[in-house]
């Protein structure tokens, strides 16, 4: 098996590592760097458990290879807290009850960063298909959205 | 319930208090199965088959053995030599864990590798050569019941045909008798295909064996830990795993819905390859064989008749089903009861004669017959009559409102016998009836869907009145493997006054270190911010059934609110000596005993705590903390009445819920937000099966839609906005007058919305649709009826 070097900057820090050629950036995340807030829920990136950013774009990290972040910038949901502050979204999942088995949390609040990123301000029905390549067998979406409306709002408050 | 008792900072019973396990789950912290890493860990991958139906000739592992970093491939033959290659299942039936012989399913396990990591292991698996010769696969269960059907189960001495078991239940007879006198007489076929719970987390397991000590761990993705570890030490004593030296230990679990019940061949081939090998050993599906292998859920065909009178008085019903169970009864229902609480399926209605009689079969399809998200095929049996109930409305051309209504059990009718036995606690259907009509607007959706069918448009209105039974359940009748199915807690109250519990039930998402926390502080008057819920380590819980079928709340909440009565009867005996006075003149108020008539002269709980370690009186036990095991006396019976209202495109078939109005009742409430969650998602997986989700198999056996590629789960896209009520008709036996919530949406939605989508096409000649009602088979009906283009 080929080893390549790879430079991610992760979470705002640069790492450097040797990696297999075929290791998924899952794999890369969840047991060589051992952060596993990342999930893995479907291996063909149908349900979004596994989303984190590249370069500010949600993308599903089970179906992409660590090489193909090589050089870019990577966020992921132990990303999202900065000084001690949860970031807008965390917190509106937590207070809108956004999340039950929290096994797809993490890929929604990393899919709603990008989705908030482009549209501050999204109504429900773009919230909804903003979140539909996520999918979550608990709240029946409901709160999810509600949790991306409570964020959209404070991220503007905070905005202006 | 008149608002909550205790204060918001208290947090007890009918409090939104936000889940204390948010924490780490926001921030990617929670510790599920396949985040357990041990040092030296190993990895296994599964070598399954293709054939549904094939003999073994030969398996090679030859080349698989000499990839670098592969340590062990297990065969069944391997087992055999420990004697591990066949298990029971929980419905006592049998079921390989590897085969030595015979594949009798797609995707069955065949052999498993073990290497350094995973990739390594799946190089292993490709590079298991095994011959099959493949045989004519059974996948029809009416094919599988024929005289010269071949046998399945050859393995099983003198079995001579498909048949796995009878179940019947009511008085034949008197029912036969009532169908032949009844005015009016409906009948329908209704049949819930195969559906599969889709967890979003699969099922796995680190199974780690200690040889110093002896002594085997397993996390595990289980939703019934302490019945685990009993099952182990039962099937697995004669190799040496006595029951105190397994430890299971359930970590955050990513969505249960019944699917993390069984135990599958992966988790005891795991802990076979860890005793053997002696390191710990890791194995976590990936979804296709999530789908493919894990048990399945309904896949029952019912032939359903209902008898009434002209002025629709229903009289009798009568159900025949046959029960597609695969390969093998994996099942987890209770002992007694091995169609479940099918004979739930009076329903909501004064039915005073019923009989129901049911066959199951075996096929060559994944073994199962789960409970998803249900308590034991309660979905089944509302589907049946919610349906029929509204065949015979259109049969006699009355509303199926007024129908359901004049049928109703009535409030004073309570406690209620039913013609198949069950006593209802409690109930008051038209009450949640009249909401539910109030709330969706139902008289003036009558008067738009007549005009509108008068200019040729499709709108449907569907209901659904059911009755849910939960909370397994009573020891007279209800065990698994023949362990009691109570639930436990154990308490302790700390010195100062903060308080830890631990519980035999095991939350999948439910939420329960936040609601039983709730549950004790409303009885103790300790917040419920400083109490500690722990659950699903054998090692420190109290043994329980673990959580599934809604249990959790009407067996181990019920198991706090007594164990936190144990507690206060010590705190009085404390108090009394503190306060100088006899045990009788303290009265209690939520958080301290005080003197009657002497208000100001109180001890608070947190001083009796301190008081407790501190300065207990001589002669009693130091400290405070007390365990009880609960035995329910009765089930508790939820109801809901769900209004759903459909627009179809004429010409696409295209289905669009319009409106979708829950009214539930679940006695008293421990926290509204949870419950109003609960709902939310229950309802999702009513949807789910009602229009999306069927396992789909060809004649040879083959699954046509095993991955989420071609499995569809409801996106945020094509989940409607849910609109929830709910009216309180608390339970009269259970302690805190709670029932258990989170099926009865389940299995409440799945005939509001074929109802819906049936009305919608009723003018045409419809009466009955199977689910999943997808826009294909709309589209079919409509080109038949001559109304798309």
């Amino acid at each position: 098996m080929s080893k390549h070097t790879v430079t991610i900057e992760l979470n705002g820090s640069s790492i450097t590592r040797e990696v297999d050629s075929r290791l998924l950036l899952v794999h890369f995340l969840r047991e060589e760097l051992e952060m596993t807030g990342t999930h893995i829920g479907c291996d063909t990136s149908h349900c979004g458990a596994c989303t984190v950013l590249i370069d500010g774009r949600s993308v599903k990290s089970c179906t992409l290879f660590t090489m193909q972040a090589n050089g870019k910038s990577l966020t992921t949901i132990e990303g999202m807290e900065t000084e001690g502050k949860l970031h807008p979204l965390q917190e509106g999942f937590h207070e809108e009850h956004g999340l039950q088995c929290g096994f797809c949390t993490s890929g929604m609040i990393m899919r709603a960063a990008e989705l908030l990123e482009k549209n501050p301000n999204p109504n429900e029905e773009e919230i909804r298909w903003g979140i539909s390549g996520n999918l979550c067998r608990c709240t029946g979406y409901v709160n999810i959205i509600k949790a991306v409306q409570y964020a959209a709002e404070k991220m503007q408050k905070e905005a202006a | 319930m008149n608002g909550p008792k205790t204060s918001a900072e208290v947090g007890g019973m009918g409090h939104s208090v936000k889940r204390k396990e948010d924490a780490r789950f926001i921030r990617g912290q929670g510790k599920y199965t396949d985040d357990v890493v041990l040092p030296g860990m190993l990895h296994m991958d599964i070598v399954r088959s293709p054939y549904a139906y094939a003999k073994i000739k030969s398996i090679n592992t030859d080349k698989a053995m000499a990839i670098p970093g592969v340590h062990a491939v297990i065969t069944g033959e391997v087992l055999k030599g420990y004697n591990l290659h066949w298990m029971p299942t929980l419905m006592s039936d049998t079921q390989m864990v590897l085969p030595t012989d015979t594949v009798m399913y797609q995707s069955q396990e065949v052999a498993a590798v073990i290497a350094d990591d995973r990739y390594i292991a799946a190089d292993g698996v490709e590079a298991v050569e095994v011959e099959y010769e493949p045989m004519q696969a059974l996948v029809d269960p009416f094919k599988a019941m024929e005289k010269d059907a071949p046998v399945l189960r050859t393995d099983k001495e003198g079995k001579t045909d498909n048949h796995i078991w009878h179940w019947e239940i009511g008085d034949a007879e008197k029912t036969e008798k009532a169908f032949q006198a009844a005015d009016v007489v409906v009948k329908e076929k209704v049949y819930l295909p195969r559906i599969h719970v889709a967890s979003i987390e699969t099922c796995g397991c680190v199974a780690s064996f200690d040889p110093a000590e002896g002594k085997l761990t397993v996390w595990m993705t289980t939703q019934a830990p302490h019945a685990i570890r009993t099952v182990l030490a039962l099937v697995a004593g004669h190799v040496g795993l006595s029951e105190e030296k397994i430890r299971i230990i359930s970590p955050d679990i990513g969505g249960g819905f019944g699917g993390k019940v069984p135990v599958y061949p992966g988790y005891v081939i795991a802990i076979a390859s860890s005793v053997v090998i002696g390191k710990p050993v890791k194995w976590v599906e990936d979804r296709s064989e999530n789908l493919q292998a894990d048990s399945f859920a309904r896949d029952y065909h019912m032939d359903v008749e209902l008898a009434a009178s002209k002025t629709g008085m229903m009289e009798a019903l009568r159900i025949k089903t046959v029960a597609d169970h695969g390969y093998t009864d994996a099942a987890a229902n209770p002992s007694k009861y091995p169609a479940g609480m099918f004979s739930i399926c009076t329903g909501s209605y004064d039915i005073k004669t019923a009989f129901t009689e049911m066959d199951a079969y075996y096929t060559n399809k994944p073994p199962g017959g789960i409970a998803y998200r249900c308590s034991f095929r309660v979905t089944e049996a509302v589907h049946a009559i919610e349906r029929i109930v509204d065949v015979l409305a259109k049969k006699l051309g009355m509303d199926p409102a007024d129908l359901r209504m004049q049928n109703f059990i009535q409030p004073e009718e309570f406690p209620y016998k039913t013609a198949l036995g069950w006593e209802y606690d409690s109930g008051n259907y038209p009450r949640a009836l009249k909401l539910a009509m109030e709330k969706i607007g139902y008289d003036d959706l009558r008067r738009e869907q007549k005009e509108k069918r008068d200019r040729g448009e499709l709108m449907g209105i569907g209901l659904s009145t059911f009755t849910e039974i939960v909370g397994a359940g009573p020891s007279k009748d209800f065990d698994i493997l023949g362990i009691k199915m109570f639930d436990s807690c154990e308490l302790r109250i700390h010195p100062t006054g903060k308080a830890m519990a631990r519980f035999g039930t095991k939350s999948q998402g439910q939420g329960h270190e936040t609601t039983y926390a709730q549950i004790l502080a409303e009885e103790l008057g300790i917040p419920s911010s400083q109490i500690q819920i722990e659950e699903g380590d054998t090692d420190t819980a109290p043994y329980g059934l673990g959580t599934y079928a809604s249990r959790s709340t009407p067996t181990a909440g019920a198991a706090a609110a007594k164990a936190a009565h144990k507690v206060r009867d010590k705190a009085r005996k404390i108090a009394a000596h503190l306060l100088e006075a006899s045990e009788e003149d303290l009265e209690w108020e939520v958080g301290k005993f005080f003197v009657k008539g002497s208000p100001k002269q109180s001890k608070t709980i947190q001083e009796i705590a301190f008081a407790a370690y501190t300065n207990h009186p001589q002669g009693l036990e130091p400290g405070l903390e007390a365990t009880h095991y609960y035995d329910p006396p009765n089930m508790t019976f939820p109801f809901g009445s769900y209004i759903c209202v459909v627009d179809i495109d004429s010409k696409t078939g295209e289905i669009k819920i319009r409106r979708f109005v829950a009214i539930d009742d679940c006695g008293n409430i421990i926290n509204p937000m949870i419950v109003e969650g609960q709902i939310h998602g229950g309802l999702t997986q009513g949807l789910a099966p009602a229009m999306f989700e069927e396992l789909i198999y060809d004649e040879e056996g083959n699954i046509l839609n095993g991955t989420f590629m071609d499995y569809l789960l409801p996106t945020a896209v094509e989940t409607p906005k849910w609109e929830t009520e709910r009216t309180v008709t608390p339970s009269p036996h259970h302690p805190l007058g709670a029932k258990g919530v989170a099926e009865s949406p389940t299995v409440g939605a799945p005939p509001a919305i074929a109802n819906a989508v049936v009305d919608a096409l009723s003018h045409l000649g419809v009466e009955n649709m199977d689910i999943p009602i997808t826009p294909f088979k709309v589209w079919q009906v409509l080109q038949e009826k001559g109304v798309a283009a």
